[in-house]
């Protein structure tokens, strides 16, 4: 990669100031888990279908394999890991222990970010509005099933 | 994959904006929200020299009415346009087809500009443009043109737009007071792509409906017009022999191509089911109403 062809770029993740000297090439998500060693961001499709990359940009969802590390400069970010020490998800963390909503786990990071949204635009989705709102990231393990009584259990 | 190498711009104006898409032309893409153009370039389909960032261009947002028409800037996101107070008053039929677009994270950073630039054949906001009779805006350091959506979409991820020109807005024009309108589209799963979907645009007198538009869309290269089942429907009161006379019509002018997830028979079966049922609807609501 060829240095003149990186931008300095100044963000907030998590709360705290990060500058970075990224190439224009780079995905958010692997200058997450590269760059800053936030590696609860999940990478699999690469190309905006699994979902597991999903973060919140400026307060809205955002799949960070579909955002280059440049287009982040002034941002505010938050990961999974910064969701989780806040402790605004562990109730729904909680309910997805003992609901057994995770198996492998691999789509759970970015599916604890997803409903926390949900629940904050929605606090008392239908089991259908659940189902619509995780559309868009993959689970291959559970079904859904124990997810979406997850996330009712957390709403109710 | 990773995306390969690129230059990146981002300008801070329209006219510099213009003058890099002037300087670059087909060797550049535009990057609005990067829903399509980001899996574009990560599966190496896509490999400009240039990437043009118009994100910082404050010119292309926003939402504006004069003398009853509608103006939406191009880098207006899907879900701002969902949620916004004079689309869902005066333009329903988008509030309708926004939720159908992808998902929550793709439809808070993707735009219509984006959508309506790439002309994507199974893509909602094409087709609601083609319903509504919309233009769409094109700037370029030449000046501004708008192309009549019938016009601007001319195939498979082909439109009007020359390469030094931009997708700046696209103006509805005003609606009727009786205007109706209904959307609906079928996915394998809500959020994919549409197998086919309509987006239907008229206005009523009683139960009658004039100026109809057919607008579908996943059944061909770009969105297109049912004329023939348009004309079925004009200026009659909406009946069942005229919803089944309408679906024949569209079953007859339906040339879907070939896929091999879905033959050309079974999408053309889809589209009647749809138009079957949007009709059904409409035909109780204006019944109710």
């Amino acid at each position: 990669m060829l240095d003149d062809n990186n931008t300095r770029i100044a963000l907030t993740v998590n709360g705290e100031t990060v500058t970075a000297n990224v190439p224009a090439r780079l995905n958010l998500a692997d200058f997450f888990r590269h760059d800053l060693g936030l590696t609860g961001t999940h990478v699999g499709c690469e190309h905006g279908v699994c979902g597991a990359c999903t973060v919140l940009v400026d307060g809205k969802l955002a799949r960070s394999c579909l955002m280059l590390a440049v287009q982040s400069d002034g941002a505010r970010v938050e990961t999974i890991e910064g969701a989780d020490a806040s402790g605004r998800i562990t109730k729904l963390q909680q309910a997805f222990h003992r609901r057994n909503a995770l198996q492998c786990g691999f789509c759970t990071p970015a599916m604890l970010l997803t409903v926390g949204e949900l629940l904050r635009v929605n606090p008392k989705p239908s089991r259908d509005e659940v189902r619509d709102w995780i559309s868009g990231n993959l689970c291959r393990c559970t079904g859904y099933q124990a997810i979406v009584d997850a996330v009712m259990e957390v709403s109710a | 994959m990773k995306a390969p190498d690129f230059r990146y711009l981002k300008p801070k104006t329209l006219p510099e904006c213009l003058s890099l898409l002037a300087e670059h032309g087909d060797l550049a893409q535009v990057l609005a929200g990067g829903q399509s153009l980001m899996p574009l370039l990560n599966l190496r389909l896509a490999a400009p020299a240039v990437l043009i960032d118009i994100n910082g261009l404050s010119e292309l947002s926003g939402i504006r009415e004069a003398d009853g028409s509608i103006t939406i800037g191009a880098l207006e996101r899907h879900e701002e346009i969902a949620q916004s107070a004079i689309v869902r008053q005066r333009l329903p039929l988008l509030a309708d087809a926004a939720p159908h677009i992808a998902h929550i994270a793709i439809r808070a950073r993707g735009t219509i500009g984006g959508s309506v630039a790439l002309a994507d054949p199974a893509a909602e906001w094409p087709a609601c443009c083609l319903a509504l009779g919309a233009e769409i805006e094109l700037a370029s350091t030449r000046g501004r043109r708008r192309v009549a959506a019938a016009d601007y979409f001319q195939g498979l991820y082909t439109t009007a737009r020359q390469a030094d020109e931009l997708v700046a807005a696209i103006h509805f024009p005003p609606a009727a007071p009786n205007a109706v309108h209904a959307f609906r589209e079928i996915s394998r799963r809500r959020g994919d792509f549409a197998i086919a979907g309509l987006a239907l645009a008229a206005l009523r007198t009683g139960e009658t409906l004039h100026n109809v538009r057919l607008a579908f869309f996943g059944v061909s290269d770009r969105p297109i017009l049912a004329s023939n089942a348009m004309a079925a429907l004009e200026g009659r009161p909406l009946g069942a022999s005229m919803i089944e006379a309408a679906c024949k019509a569209l079953g007859a002018e339906l040339s879907p191509p070939e896929d091999p997830a879905y033959p050309a028979a079974y999408k053309r079966q889809v589209a009647t089911t749809l138009l079957a049922r949007i009709l059904g609807d409409l035909q109780a609501e204006l019944l109710d109403a």
